[in-house]
């Protein structure tokens, strides 16, 4: 294989070299900045829970929702945290199923990122039902009330999806952490450390027995995260498309959305992924090569999302429909112009930069980008969920502001996110050794160090 | 504790995955059946070289889908037309489309569950206690440690013969491993 040797780039790379310079993350001493970050995350955690205990203490009403937006930040955040976990399954599921031996040095903590964004993303549609102390009825448990959910409702699909990726996320990535887990238990010095991670690691010895039902079970799991992967959004989706309102009730919104939440994802994963092999001096095995992969899905998701905005308007013009030609020309022209240019310039414009291999292989041009594209993801549901400020009934129309209580979870958010992944970088091998070497040359059984081929 | 602390099984270290590739294939023609080959990752061809047969972990996780679309289909049906059949939207009540969602949800998750439970009931695992675990140098298998290991309830297994045979394949280090 070719793409073998691409992973080894910058220096020769050993079986014990990856193991050093991976384990040596999680083992050395908490440092100052980590302090720092943690404490600054953990502020912010605080400021979520602040503002949910608020809210359940108020109620809704103090967020901005109001007739005819009775949907707003709330929604708009839980598609743009759903969306930005998805590139992480698909690095770790489809990518394997391709067999792109490159995944193996982002696929890790692209996996924790979608854990711990699909947990920020259950947070919203948890809050939003209002009455936190019924929430429980979303779920098919027998009751003295003998009611069961409507499976009819996508929001109820919703449910299922987003809880069943959760748990299907976690079980693949623990799953592809047991080997690693037994090398921080192997190399562990402290006894607390030892029995940690030996108990994490369920007594992995490594033998080829245990390897063939590993390895089996962690195609599997990849090969049914595939299709979960794209059905997630597609359902998500639904929760806009099944409802009869103009700019929502389309077909092209499952792949429009999917493709949407794979170009922010790949955002997130290159924003996280540029710092994190900066400070942890990763860039042996996350290379160049693997950043300018990343940049080249990204455009070819963008302009998927590109072309969807640009069908969406063909279909409103074509259709004949007025209303729907009226939503598409408010949502360009209309209050919220500023949203739609902002989407516009963010994910349709910015991407065309990595057109050319020097800003591609750029990382300051880079880590601008993935900003600027998850700025304008989370602009596109807001544009999209803002269909609602101008109804059928022009009397009942509005403007939606957010609150500050709004800003504040969402902000509160982020700091969850940061935290969770904080903890992960600090403890955990943020890179999947076992599998990095596996690509390597040497890990071929046939391997000639004499260079002789076979 | 025994004069003669009883000898549990055998370590050898090889030095690349070729070499333990090798050793395996010699191993299984020398009709060995239990012994174990330890490396950082898996080796591409070490099931045919240990004479291994597929894992059966397919069939549960097949076994797990088929258990979640049952489940999935069965619980969306009754609930919806025998413990509380609600018309709505002028739906039949067995509307069995609007059900596929939740249906292909559970079957994945079934599936998944499966998979990762057969993974570990095939592997015995959790299981902290193993003969492997008594040698020091073991510990390397995790780095870039390249072992095999045969039990001594092997019936083929004769401390001599045995360690003959795997020093014969390129086997250094070797570790005979008593119970402590």
């Amino acid at each position: 294989m070719s793409s073998n040797s691409e992973i080894v780039q910058t220096e020769p790379n050993t079986f014990a070299g990856i193991t050093e310079s991976v384990s040596r993350v999680a083992e050395r001493k908490t440092t100052p900045l980590w302090l720092l970050l943690i404490g600054a995350t953990g502020s912010l955690v605080m400021v979520l829970l602040g503002s949910l205990g608020f809210l359940v203490y108020e109620g809704i009403g103090i967020w901005g929702l109001n007739v005819p937006v009775a949907w707003g930040w709330a929604i708009v955040n839980f598609v743009f945290w759903v969306g930005i976990g998805h590139a992480g399954t698909l690095i770790s599921a489809i990518l394997f199923l391709f067999r792109q031996q490159w995944r193996t040095a982002i696929n890790r903590f692209a996996e924790a990122m979608t854990i711990f964004a699909v947990m920020c993303a259950l947070i919203f549609p948890g809050v939003h039902v209002g009455r936190i102390w019924a929430v429980y009825w979303i779920f098919p448990i027998p009751n003295q009330m003998s009611l069961w959910p409507n499976f009819r409702s996508p929001l109820l699909w919703d449910v299922f999806a987003v809880s069943i990726y959760f748990t299907c996320s976690a079980l693949f990535w623990y799953t592809g952490l047991i080997p690693d887990l037994a090398t921080l238990r192997d190399r562990a010095v402290s006894k607390v450390k030892k029995i940690i991670f030996g108990v994490l690691s369920l007594g992995w010895r490594g033998g080829n027995r245990q390897w063939k039902h590993y390895e089996l079970a962690y195609l599997i799991l990849a090969g049914v995260s595939t299709p979960l992967v794209l059905s997630v959004h597609s359902v998500v989706s639904t929760d806009f498309a099944v409802s009869i309102v103009p700019g929502w009730h389309s077909t092209i919104f499952p792949p429009y959305f999917v493709a949407g939440a794979i170009f922010s994802g790949f955002a997130m994963v290159l924003t996280l992924g540029i710092i994190v092999r900066k400070v942890f001096a990763l860039e042996h095995i996350i290379t160049v090569m693997h950043l300018e992969k990343m940049n080249k899905i990204m455009l070819l998701t963008g302009m998927m999302v590109g072309y969807a905005y640009a069908m969406e308007f063909f279909i409103a013009w074509y259709s004949g429909n007025i209303y729907e030609s009226f939503t598409f020309v408010n949502r360009a022209f209309g209050p919220y112009a500023w949203a739609y240019w902002t989407m516009v310039s963010c994910n349709v414009i910015v991407p065309q930069l990595f057109w050319f291999k020097k800003l591609r292989t750029s990382i300051v041009v880079m880590f601008i980008a993935s900003i600027l594209i998850n700025v304008g993801m989370w602009f596109e549901r807001f544009v999209i969920v803002m269909s609602l400020a101008r109804d059928y009934l022009p009397a009942s129309w509005d403007y939606y502001s957010p609150t500050i209580w709004d800003i504040l979870t969402f902000v509160g958010s982020f700091g969850l996110f940061l935290f969770l992944f904080l903890i992960f970088c600090r403890f955990l091998p943020i890179v999947a050794m076992s599998e990095v070497k596996g690509g390597l040359p040497e890990a071929d059984p046939h391997y000639d160090p004499n260079g002789g081929g076979h | 504790m025994d004069k003669n602390p009883k000898v549990v099984g055998m370590l050898a270290r090889y030095e690349s995955a070729g070499a333990l590739l090798k050793a395996a294939e010699k191993l299984r023609d020398s009709k060995y059946s239990k012994f174990d080959c330890h490396s950082p990752f898996p080796i591409h061809g070490m099931d045919d070289a240990m004479g291994l047969k597929r894992s059966p972990v397919g069939y549960f996780a097949g076994l797990g889908g088929t258990i979640g679309l049952s489940v999935g289909l069965g619980l969306q049906w009754w609930t919806s037309t025998v413990g509380y059949p609600l018309v709505i939207s002028g739906k039949p009540l067995n509307s069995y489309q609007a059900f596929i969602p939740v249906a292909f949800g559970l079957t994945i998750l079934f599936a998944a569950l499966g998979a990762f439970a057969a993974m570990l009931i095939f592997n015995k695992m959790p299981q902290f206690w193993h003969i492997v675990f008594h040698s020091d140098q073991f510990a390397k298998f995790s780095d870039d440690g390249f072992f095999v290991s045969v039990e001594a309830t092997d019936p083929k297994f004769d401390e001599a013969t045995t360690r003959v045979l795997l020093e014969s394949i390129g086997g250094t280090d070797l570790e005979v491993l008593q119970e402590s």
